[in-house]
C-alpha cells in the first residue's frame, strides 16, 4: 500500500504520547484560563451595561477571572462534559484509533492528577468512575482541513448548565423564518438565569436534526467576533442579538442589557419539507484551549 | 437595601429580618449539596449524621483533593475548587429540606421558583444569590473542609465548609413573598412582544 502523501514533502508525523500530553494540558488549561475574545466581550458588556445590579455582578465576573489566574484556579467548579475537536490537515500521518485513545488517557489524567471533578457519570446506573470518561465522552469530533502538515486539537470543557439549556424544534417550511426566529426569544426566556448569562447563544438552522443541533453547539463555542459564513446566516446574527439583548434578562437572570454577548448562526442545507432549528447556549466562563500542532513543534493558545 | 451578616446557624428572626435586595455576608458553617445528594435523601429515605437545623445549604459539588485527616482537614479533603450549580433542579427539595432538616438558607445561581417561595414564606427561608461561574473567588471564601458525609455520592457528597466573610450574597427570594427572579420574569415576558417585532415577526 502506497501512502497517500505529497511526493518530496515529509508528511507531519504525531505521535498518540504527544496528544495525550496536549489532551490533559488543554482540558486544565480551559477551566483556568478564558479566552482573550471573552475577556474583550466582557469589556464591551461592561461599556454598555445600564443596570446597577447588571454592572455589580459583571464587574464580580471580571474579578473572578482575575482570581483564577492569580490563583492558577479553575474559573468555575463545573469542569463540564469534555469535548474535542480535531482538525486534521493534508499531508498528515498519524494512527486514528491512537489518537482517541490518547486523548482518552490524557483526559483521565488530567482528572486525577491535576484533580478534577469528574463530572460525568453513567446515565442510567448514575455510576462516575472518577474520569471524566465514559461512553462515547469525551465527545470526539474528527474533521478534515485543507491546510498541509497541520492538526489542530480544541478542547471545550462544556458546562452543565447552559447545555440543560438546549432546545430543538423540527419545524415546518410553512413555519418560515418567523417560526425559527421566535423558537429563538422563546429559548432564551425559558433558559432565563439558569444558562449563567450572559451567554453566547448558538443557533443551528437546517441539516437534519443531530446535525442541525451540532451547527448550535459549533456556533456556541465559536470565538466572539467571528461571524456566520453565509450571508443571510450572518445577518440573522446581528438581529437576533438585537432582539435578545432587549428582553432584559441580564446577567444571571437579575436584569438587564446583558443577556448575551452574541448570537452565533451556523447553517445547513436541509429537506424541502423540513425547516429545523436548535439552541445551544455557551455560559459567561465560554472556555476553550487549543494545540496546533505543525512541523515547527506544538503551539498552545485558544 | 440593608447589609447583614449571620453566623450560621441562624434563627426564624433573622431570615424575616432579610429582604429582597438586601446583602447578606455568611459565617462560620455553610453545607454543600446538590441533585444525587437530595434524591437519596427524600426519594431514598437517606438520612445525614449532620444537623442543619437553622443553617444554610449551597447547590454545589466542589472539585477536591484528598489529603491525610490532619489538622484542619478531618473530612480527608482539601479545597481545590468550589463554586455553585443551577438551583432550579432542585425545586422540589427546598420544601422537604425546610421541613425535615430544619434549613433556613438556600445560596445557587439562578433561581428558585413559586413552589419554593412559598416554603420560604410558610417557614421562614430565604434564597441567596450567588454569581454562578465565579468559583475561583468563593473558594477564598472557605477556609477548610471539616467533614463530609453520604460521601459515596462523591463527589455530590453532603459537605460541610468552614467559612469566612463569604460574600457578600443577594436576597434573591425572601420569607415576605419577594422574589427578584419572578420580577425580571414579568418584565422579560411584558417585552417578548416588542422583541418580535424588532425581528418583524407578529
Amino acid at each position: 500500500m502506497t501512502l497517500m502523501t505529497r511526493q518530496g514533502v515529509e508528511p507531519l508525523r504525531i505521535a498518540p504520547e504527544a496528544i495525550e500530553e496536549a489532551a490533559k494540558l488543554l482540558y486544565i488549561r480551559a477551566l483556568k484560563i478564558l479566552p482573550d475574545d471573552i475577556k474583550e466581550g466582557f469589556s464591551q458588556l461592561v461599556s454598555t451595561e445600564t443596570d446597577e445590579t447588571a454592572q455589580s455582578i459583571l464587574a464580580t465576573m471580571v474579578e473572578n477571572i482575575g482570581v483564577a489566574e492569580r490563583t492558577e484556579n479553575l474559573l468555575c467548579q463545573d469542569t463540564g462534559i469534555p469535548i474535542f475537536n480535531v482538525e486534521i490537515g493534508r499531508n498528515v500521518e498519524l494512527d486514528g484509533w491512537a489518537l482517541k485513545q490518547a486523548i482518552r488517557r490524557g483526559t483521565e489524567r488530567a482528572t486525577r492528577e491535576h484533580p478534577l471533578r469528574s463530572s460525568v457519570v453513567h446515565p442510567i446506573t448514575r455510576q462516575n468512575e472518577h474520569t471524566s470518561c465514559g461512553a462515547h465522552v469525551p465527545v470526539i469530533n474528527l474533521d478534515f482541513v485543507e491546510e498541509e502538515r497541520v492538526l489542530r486539537l480544541a478542547m471545550i470543557p462544556k458546562g452543565s448548565g447552559s447545555e440543560n439549556g438546549s432546545f430543538l424544534q423540527m419545524l415546518i417550511p410553512a413555519d418560515g423564518l418567523a417560526g425559527v426566529k421566535r423558537f429563538v426569544i422563546d429559548a432564551a426566556m425559558k433558559a432565563g438565569g439558569k444558562v449563567c448569562p450572559p451567554t453566547i447563544m448558538g443557533i443551528g438552522i437546517g441539516g437534519t436534526s443531530d446535525l442541525c443541533m451540532h451547527l448550535a453547539k459549533v456556533a456556541a463555542t465559536r470565538p466572539l467576533g467571528s461571524r456566520c459564513a453565509d450571508e443571510q446566516g450572518a445577518a440573522l446574527e446581528v438581529s437576533l442579538a438585537d432582539a435578545v439583548n432587549s428582553l432584559g434578562i441580564g446577567p444571571q437572570g437579575l436584569g438587564g442589557d446583558s443577556t448575551a454577548f452574541a448570537v452565533h448562526v451556523e447553517v445547513a442545507a436541509t429537506h424541502i419539507t423540513m425547516n429545523p432549528v436548535a439552541v445551544n447556549i455557551q455560559c459567561h466562563s465560554a472556555r476553550r484551549a487549543s494545540a496546533t500542532f505543525t512541523p515547527d513543534g506544538v503551539s498552545i493558545g485558544f | 437595601m440593608a447589609h447583614h451578616t449571620l453566623h450560621m446557624p441562624c434563627t426564624e428572626a433573622d431570615i424575616r429580618k432579610l429582604r429582597v435586595g438586601d446583602h447578606v455576608t455568611l459565617q462560620d458553617t455553610l453545607f454543600g449539596i446538590r441533585d444525587a445528594t437530595q434524591i437519596h435523601m427524600f426519594d431514598h429515605g437517606r438520612r445525614t449524621r449532620f444537623d442543619l437545623n437553622g443553617h444554610a445549604v449551597i447547590h454545589t459539588a466542589p472539585n477536591v483533593r484528598k489529603v491525610d485527616k490532619r489538622g484542619t482537614n478531618d473530612s480527608g479533603y482539601e479545597a481545590v475548587c468550589i463554586g455553585t450549580t443551577t438551583s432550579d433542579r432542585m425545586e422540589r427539595f427546598t420544601r422537604p429540606l425546610m421541613e425535615r432538616e430544619g434549613v433556613r438558607i438556600i445560596i445557587g445561581k439562578g433561581g428558585l421558583r413559586e413552589s419554593s417561595q412559598q416554603a420560604f414564606a410558610e417557614l421562614g427561608g430565604v434564597y441567596l444569590a450567588i454569581i454562578g461561574g465565579t468559583a475561583a473567588l468563593e473558594t477564598t471564601w472557605i477556609e477548610a473542609i471539616e467533614d463530609v458525609d453520604l460521601d459515596d455520592l462523591n463527589p455530590e457528597s453532603l459537605w460541610r465548609f468552614r467559612i469566612r466573610d463569604f460574600g457578600p450574597l443577594l436576597v434573591a427570594m425572601d420569607s415576605h413573598g419577594g422574589s427578584l427572579f419572578a420580577e425580571v420574569q414579568r418584565k422579560v415576558q411584558d417585552r417578548r412582544a416588542a422583541a418580535l417585532a424588532k425581528l418583524g415577526v407578529a
